[in-house]
């Protein structure tokens, strides 16, 4: 049996279903994510595993132990909040130290276990600073030290990185993935940011509007999304026209209009060809640099058509330039209706 | 000039002319002689005064007595006013705005109408002996007692503990209560330890607001206290209107503004040297 398992868990806030019969198992020391929009349910489903939202319906087993109405505190959960949540009147030793003060661990144990959790956090040397004299990424990192202290069974991060800019988001990632490498925790994390949930979870569980919608590895997730809602949300994709060839595989329908299928092709798998070679032709609209690759937009006869093509050294097309686009059949994605509108 | 001091002009000019220059007549006046035949003579000059005050167990009384009263007030609105203000900001959207609005309505009745209003219900035949009568006891002496005095006290000012202690409480952020909760801290230890010294500035601010007003408050005392319960306002107004002895009034005002002066700062002092580190206030 998984270690953390959620059983047809539900939640309702008057009309509003903010989760609905939520089922997912996560297995010891597996790093897990929820993604999806703003407003999915994600903290929510967060908080009623924490104990901080009464559950409406369903179970949640912990080790085989039913703690859906258990008290937040003999959870003994580790959590992570957005904003951090450190006590702002309280050093970083003394924030780190609450929970085994709570506990009532001896205090030699205390000045150890916290000197060698400031140590994993890289925050050893601002042990007496206090909270606002932090920046954000090392408010997190105390954030984290604090949560992990306690040797909980499970720590919750929600959105750990949403108030970090870009560079820190990056380093704070690898530093979250080493961490809990670096422990073996299992952790669960909640994020709106695909990029963060594919870079650093073992397995992706997509939300939608209060209900799960996919639950995957994130090569599985990004290169098999079963909807086009997924598809869309979880990296870039090009949705096209399709239909089934004389031996069952999906094609790309070559007039425009509506084919029976909507498939998916992500950007980086189609090549850009000389002009009149490839399965279709186009005109460059505009393009963008990111460093270490381009990405185009490419009119064509099935609409706009975005490719991104890693920076090899050949020379940027410009714009207005005329290309053939080019992808392998196999590489083609066919996408089930949306069940749930986000 | 600069265009900053021309702009602060009219407040100035306000400030002045409202607050120092009457402060600084009333300090010349307390160096005024005083004779019961002329009256205030406004060039002869004399401590004596101060040296009667300070020499006078009867003003050493009423100093002593207008301190105690005023500090229990202020350890009654904390104690009633910290939770109250808790409560309120842990209200669903429309009690919250409800209840905050019941809270401040009496500042908009004046002090006198108030006090009218305890004396009607504390007075000999008022409500409240009229109710310990019907449950078969004997009437109970209530009105010019301190009783009285620091009941009414405490129903003017708790507005001004509560309206500090929310806006602290507003700042705090609820999942570190969340985050205590999770770490295993009682709901008891998570308002010790997390709450309570978070909103300490604003329980500082509170108390030395309510200290201040009732250690100068005039129109309860007056009214509730009576001839025989007299607090340092009610004895600067005798000077000044039965015995018409205008700078021995003054010398009192001007004590009474020093000594609060003291109390408060070294209190500020006090409480703010155990926090500012923690909270950088
Ligand atoms: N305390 C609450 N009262 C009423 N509705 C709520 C409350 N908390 C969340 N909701 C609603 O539940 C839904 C899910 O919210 P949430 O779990 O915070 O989403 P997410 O974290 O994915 O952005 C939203 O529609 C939100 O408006
Ligand atoms: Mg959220």
């Amino acid at each position: 049996m998984a270690f953390l398992q959620l059983h047809a868990l539900s939640k309702r806030y008057g009309a509003v279903d903010a989760v609905v019969a939520t089922d997912l198992a996560v297995e010891k020391g597996e790093f897990v994510s929820l993604l999806g929009p703003s407003g999915c349910g994600k903290t929510t489903t967060l908080q009623m595993i924490a104990g901080f939202v009464d559950v409406s319906g369903g179970q949640i087993l912990l080790d085989g132990r039913d703690i859906t109405h258990a008290k937040p505190a003999s959870r003994g959960l580790g959590v992570v909040f957005q904003s951090y949540a450190l006590f702002p009147h309280m050093s970083v030793r003394d924030n780190v130290a609450f929970g085994l003060k709570m506990r009532k661990v001896p205090t030699a144990e205390i000045a150890s276990k916290v000197k060698t959790v400031l140590e994993l956090v890289r925050l050893a040397p601002h042990a007496d600073r206090y909270p606002r004299e932090l920046s954000g990424g090392q408010r997190q990192r105390v954030a984290l030290a604090r949560a992990l202290v306690i040797e909980p069974p499970v720590l919750l991060l929600d959105e750990p990185l949403s108030n970090l800019d870009a560079n820190l988001r990056e380093e704070m990632q690898f530093e979250i993935r080493r961490i809990q490498c670096a422990v073996g925790i299992t952790t669960l994390m909640v994020t709106h940011d695909q990029a963060e949930a594919l870079s650093i979870s073992d397995r992706v569980v997509v939300m939608q509007a209060g209900r799960v919608t996919q639950i995957d590895a994130p090569y599985k997730l990004y290169e098999h999304p079963r909807t086009r809602f997924i598809s869309d949300f979880v990296g870039k994709a090009n949705l096209l026209p399709g239909d089934y060839d004389q031996l069952g595989t999906p094609q790309v329908r070559h007039e425009s209009g509506d084919g029976e299928l909507t498939l998916s092709l992500r950007p980086e798998k189609i090549q850009l060809v000389d002009a009149g070679t490839g399965r279709l032709q186009g005109k460059v609209l505009d393009s963008y640099f990111f460093g270490s690759q381009w990405l185009y937009r490419i009119h064509t006869s099935l609409g706009e058509i975005t490719v991104v093509r890693s920076n090899d050294g050949s020379a940027p097309l410009g714009c207005g330039a005329a290309v053939g686009l080019d992808w392998q059949a196999s590489l083609l994605r066919v996408l089930a209706a949306d069940e749930v509108r986000a | 000039m600069s265009r900053g001091y021309l702009l602060s002009l009219p407040a100035l000019v306000l400030f002045v002319g409202l607050l120092i220059l009457p402060l600084g007549l009333t300090l010349v006046l307390s160096f005024n002689v005083f004779d019961y035949q002329v009256g205030v003579k406004a060039d002869e000059w004399t401590f004596a005064h101060y040296l009667s005050l300070f020499s006078d167990a009867y003003f050493y009384e009423i100093f002593w007595r207008t301190f105690w009263i005023s500090a229990l007030v202020t350890l009654l609105c904390v104690v009633i006013g910290v939770p109250e203000a808790y409560i309120l900001s842990r209200m669903g959207t429309p009690w919250r705005s409800i209840f905050l609005i019941l809270i401040l309505t009496p500042l908009l009745i004046s002090v006198v109408v108030r006090a009218f209003g305890w004396s009607l219900l504390l007075g000999a035949d008022g409500l409240v002996n009229q109710v310990i009568q019907f449950l078969g006891g004997r009437p109970v002496k209530l009105l010019y007692t301190p009783f009285a005095v620091i009941i009414a006290l405490v129903h003017v000012m708790l507005p001004f503990m509560i309206i500090p202690v929310w806006t602290s409480l507003q700042k705090l952020d609820p999942s570190a209560e969340q985050a205590a909760l999770s770490l295993g801290a009682s709901q008891t230890t998570v308002m010790r330890r997390i709450v309570l010294p978070q909103v300490m500035p604003g329980v500082l601010s509170g108390t030395l607001i309510v200290f201040g007003l009732a250690a100068s408050s005039f129109a309860i005392p007056g009214l509730l206290g009576g001839r025989r319960l007299k607090m340092v306002a009610t004895v600067v107004y005798d000077q000044y209107l039965s015995e018409l002895n205008w700078p021995m009034g003054a010398t009192i005002a001007v004590v009474l503004l020093l000594v609060n002066l003291l109390i408060m700062l070294s209190w500020n002092r006090m409480v703010e040297g155990r926090y500012k580190k923690s909270l950088g206030v």
